[in-house]
């Protein structure tokens, strides 16, 4: 037998909202802090504290539900996971369950250039937990309250997913669109968007799902791709052998490539979750929906979308233009500014500047060169005053020069193309003259040694020849 | 100096016929005095004593605040600064909280002296006082006899004049059980009308804090300190405090009091019931009309109470996991270890019993049939006051079935305990204010009096009880041995 199998995925991604204080106490949420010194009483869980919503974490949810036209719940409730864990202060989580403040809506992605929509179910608003330290503690473990408290929105998406590629698809668009939105960093390394995966398969055309794993804790895009795969394989080896999936809990070892099982469903805890004494339910009024919708920036698909029709960008140049607010902003500043074509404009800032940015290591907010800056060196090139080629060693020079401007370095090292007729005619003629052997096989249907005259024209004229009026020349001259 | 009232007391202070410091060192005397009655857990004389030396230069310049001076108790569950918060719990006997609650704070701006903090039921979960780790407190009318609880310290050191008054907190009758049993006066606020940030919980949705005193003029005064919004406590309302001392001589002619007949059935002793009716017919005289009603689900209350409370409270003990404060064991072996010996060896059986109960309740499985039933339960009673108090201005009743009962009598049977706050719970579960007011004795102890009202209506309970004590003297009799 030789079946097919059909890999099913659902996400669950845990976004860090970017407010400046914790969800429920007036502690800072800034990372990297000495252990401790951010917590306050209220997160330490002492005896007697309680919790008040912060108002922004709130508000930050509802941009989120806004921009995937979710339903926002008029009325939410937190309620409490009861568990026990040292890093866990109150033994419960303050975490939304029957009723969360999201509810559904929808993510479109693209993979090998089809669209597909994806299903967001809810998303939440909970409470992080502390982290346990092991190392370092003379075989005791360390606990560092500063991330207790931390807001996060949980953001549970259906089982549309039928590959890692569009997994990952779907979560760095997500990514983008909570960059987009300002409402979470997006930092993957301080773990501000950490996601889990729910992976099954079943042979193609079966209705029902397979008995699915969740994979926790995978927090880069190449290890979502690879603990996908990784998983799928091992699901369809086992039932392939003859064994069956368990509902389970795998944690995945990036530096193995494997995931090993964490804990089964028996064991899974019964977390008792009731609504929280201690907390009003959340009213989410028409006015502040409204009021949240009418700061909504333009969204990613509708910038994609407008970048290919005003500025007749192809869907490639457009996609990546918009995979950051602030790319897409440099963009525009230079388009405004230098007023070129923007197709030149694109070219430049996927190109040159994004080569230079990655090599560099640098994000597009980073940038040594202005739009400003940018914009004088595509004036010149568009104006012919340098080639394109020249145009990159001004680039180069503008990179190790921040201060300075492309007009400047041009004067400065000399580099204005020259578009003098009568130079040109003058070189043009010299050439002509001391190449007469090449002349002879070109009249006598070579024209493969054209390319040679422009060669020793722009090499003698240290390339600031106006390629179009040397070609012209060489043109009419050579023909005699 | 220990007979008088707030207003006397206040009147005495200015009149310089005696200073903070010297009362404060009275009351501390009558403590040592008294130590046999077991109604402090931690006596803090020297913090009194600053208290009271800064109280005589606040009233030397000239301020007017009644509390200015005066020296009261706290209940050992309200955190405060720098002293050991015990909740009557082993678990607790080392911690001392890095902060003042809400309530201490209100009373330290006051000015009122903190002479210590008194003993209480293990974290609230009790009747009787006998849950606590401290010991059982004693009724001062009657050493054999409990002081109800879970507030037992609070109103034993009043009604012994331990103090000028004290705090305490309610969550299925504990201001108003031990006031009942005690013989004073106590107040259980509206919902949300005083705040629970740093009020160690019990059950979040049905605690709140109330004063206790000699009466209801010296409980206005209290309440007027305690009471208003919060913006640390999301369940506080922001309603506005009205003077609670400017409507208290209000006359009470047309009030109409309703008579639940299901406060006066079965289950409440002939004694009880002969003092309640004495104390109607005052009311009658005072103008008053009296109207039989029926609130047919109050039988409910306890079951349903069972359920919620000891669901909040399985939740809410759960941080005491020593990890971070309170009680730890010796060696624990591994993290399991730690947990299950720290708490079991420091919660107590009736704390035990709650938080299994509880986590019961809760279970996948329980959910519904248990938690989802009691709320819908408790939406039934808060219906029932509503269509009551609708009727009629307010509703009387008793507080207890019997008055106190001996120390040791209802250990073994903790239904016949939960039994005997089946006229407290209801209006936790409701949420409305409601007060104990001493009617009298029976057999030298004293019977309370419990007078309920519609939310926010705390100035017109004072009134009320505030009318009948300027007709009567049971809330101004001392016991003997405390004269």
């Amino acid at each position: 037998m030789n079946t097919q199998w059909e890999t099913v995925i659902g996400l669950e991604i845990h976004t860090q909202l970017a407010t400046q204080s914790k969800i429920f106490s007036g502690a800072s949420t800034a990372y990297g802090a000495e252990p401790n010194t951010q917590a306050c009483a209220v997160d330490l869980g002492l005896p007697g504290v309680l919790p008040v919503l912060n108002e922004d974490a709130v508000r930050k949810a509802v941009t989120f539900g806004l921009a995937i036209e979710a339903e926002i719940a008029p009325r939410s409730v937190f309620a409490r996971k009861n568990y026990f864990y040292p890093d866990l202060p109150k033994g419960y989580q303050i975490s939304q369950m029957d009723l969360p403040i999201v509810g559904k809506g929808h993510l479109d992605i693209e993979v090998d250039g089809e669209t597909k929509r994806i299903g967001v179910t809810r998303a939440h608003l909970e409470e992080d937990a502390g982290k346990s330290l092991h190392e370092n503690f003379h075989g005791l473990s360390g606990i560092d309250l500063n991330r207790a408290g931390t807001p996060l929105l949980e953001i549970v998406s259906e089982p549309d997913m039928r590959s890692a590629q569009e997994a990952v698809a779907y979560m760095r668009k997500l990514h983008e669109l909570v960059r987009y939105l300002e409402i979470c960093d997006g930092n993957m390394q301080e773990g501000s968007f950490r996601c889990d995966a729910n992976v099954s398969v079943r042979p193609v055309g079966q209705a029902e799902f397979g008995t699915r794993v969740e994979i926790k804790n995978i927090n880069s895009f190449k290890f979502v791709e690879k603990a996908i795969n990784h998983e799928v394989e091992r699901q369809i080896d086992l039932i392939e052998s003859g064994g069956k999936i368990i509902q389970e809990t795998r944690l995945y070892d990036a530096n193995k490539d494997e995931t090993r099982s964490m804990r089964s469903k028996e064991e899974a805890n019964d977390y008792r979750y009731f609504p929280d004494p201690d907390l009003l339910p959340v009213v989410v009024g028409e006015d502040f929906k409204a009021q949240i919708y009418a700061s909504l920036p333009e969204l990613p698909d509708a910038k994609k979308q407008r970048f290919h029709s005003e500025y007749h960008l192809d869907n490639e140049a457009a996609g990546i233009l918009t995979s950051s607010r602030a790319l897409a902003d440099y963009f525009e500043a230079v388009t405004k500014q230098s007023g070129c074509e923007a197709k030149l404009c694109a070219n430049w800032v996927n190109g040159e500047l994004a080569a230079a940015l990655n090599k560099a290591n640098l994000e597009i907010t980073e940038s040594p060169i202005s739009p400003a800056q940018l914009s004088g060196l595509l004036v010149r090139i568009s104006d012919n005053t340098i080639s394109g080629k020249i145009a990159k060693q001004v680039f180069e020079a503008l990179w190790q020069n921040p201060d300075s401007n492309a007009d400047a370095i041009i004067d400065a090292q000399g580099l204005r193309q020259i578009t003098d007729t009568g130079a040109i005619e003058a070189v043009i003629d010299a050439i002509i003259a001391a190449n007469g052997k090449q002349v002879e096989q070109y009249r006598g249907g070579n024209d493969k040694v054209f390319g040679f005259f422009v060669g020793q024209v722009m090499k003698a004229m240290q390339g600031k020849a106006n390629p179009a009026e040397v070609n012209k020349m060489l043109m009419a001259k050579l023909k005699g | 100096m220990h007979s008088k009232s707030i207003r006397q007391l206040a009147q005495g202070l200015r009149a310089k016929e005696f200073s903070s410091v010297e009362l404060t060192q009275h009351f501390l005397q009558r403590i040592k005095q008294h130590q046999n009655l077991n109604a402090y857990i931690t006596v803090t004389e020297e913090l009194a004593l600053a208290q009271a030396q800064a109280a005589d230069q606040r009233l030397a310049a000239g301020d007017t605040d009644l509390l200015l001076g005066l020296p009261i108790a706290q209940k050992d569950l309200f955190c405060t600064l720098g002293v050991r918060t015990s909740c009557g719990s082993k678990m607790l006997d080392n911690f001392i909280a890095p902060y003042n609650a809400t309530v201490v704070d209100k009373l330290n701006q006051a000015g009122a002296v903190m002479l210590g903090k008194v003993n209480m039921d293990e974290f609230a979960m009790g009747s009787s006082n006998e849950t606590s780790f401290y010991g059982a407190v004693k009724n001062p009318w009657d050493s054999n006899a409990v002081a109800g609880g879970s507030s037992g310290g609070s109103a034993a050191a009043v009604a012994a004049r331990l103090a000028v008054c004290a705090t305490g907190t309610d969550t299925g009758g504990s201001i108003r059980q031990p006031a009942a049993l005690c013989g004073i006066t106590g107040l259980k606020p509206t919902y949300g009308r005083v705040s629970r940030y740093g009020m160690i919980a019990y059950a979040s949705s049905l605690d709140q804090g109330g004063p206790m005193a000699q009466s209801a003029d010296d409980a206005a005064i209290l309440l007027q300190a305690m009471a208003g919004f919060d913006s640390k406590d999301s369940t506080s309302m922001d309603h506005p405090v009205p003077d609670y001392s400017a409507t208290l001589d209000a006359p009470l002619t047309g009030l109409k009091i309703g008579l639940p007949k299901e406060f006066f059935g079965e289950g409440l002793s002939d004694d009880v019931a002969q003092v309640l009716q004495v104390a109607i017919d005052e009311y009658r005289k005072l103008g008053a009309e009296v109207i039989d009603i029926s609130m047919p689900n109050l039988k409910l209350a306890i079951p349903a109470y069972y359920v919620i409370a000891p669901a909040e409270c399985s939740a809410n003990l759960s941080r005491f996991d020593g990890v971070r404060f309170g009680y730890r064991c010796e060696n624990p072996a591994d993290l399991t270890d730690l947990y299950t010996r720290s708490r079991g060896e420091a919660f107590g059986k009736e704390v035990k019993r709650r938080i299994l109960m509880g986590t019961y309740a809760l279970s996948a499985g329980y959910y519904d049939a248990y938690y989802i039933k009691a709320q819908k339960i408790r939406r039934l009673i808060s219906d029932d006051f509503k269509t009551a108090l609708a009727q009629v201005d307010v509703i009387m009743g008793p507080v207890t079935p019997t008055t106190a009962f001996g120390i040791g009598e209802k250990m073994a049977d903790p239904i016949a305990m939960y039994l005997a706050d089946i006229y407290t719970i209801a209006i936790n579960l409701a949420g409305v204010p409601a007060m104990s007011v001493p009617a009298g004795f029976s057999d030298g102890k004293p019977v309370g009096l419990q007078i309920i009202g519609n939310y926010f209506q705390e100035a017109k309970l004072l009134n009320i009880a505030h009318r009948y004590q300027q007709v009567t003297d049971w809330h101004t009799l001392i016991p003997k041995n405390f004269e």
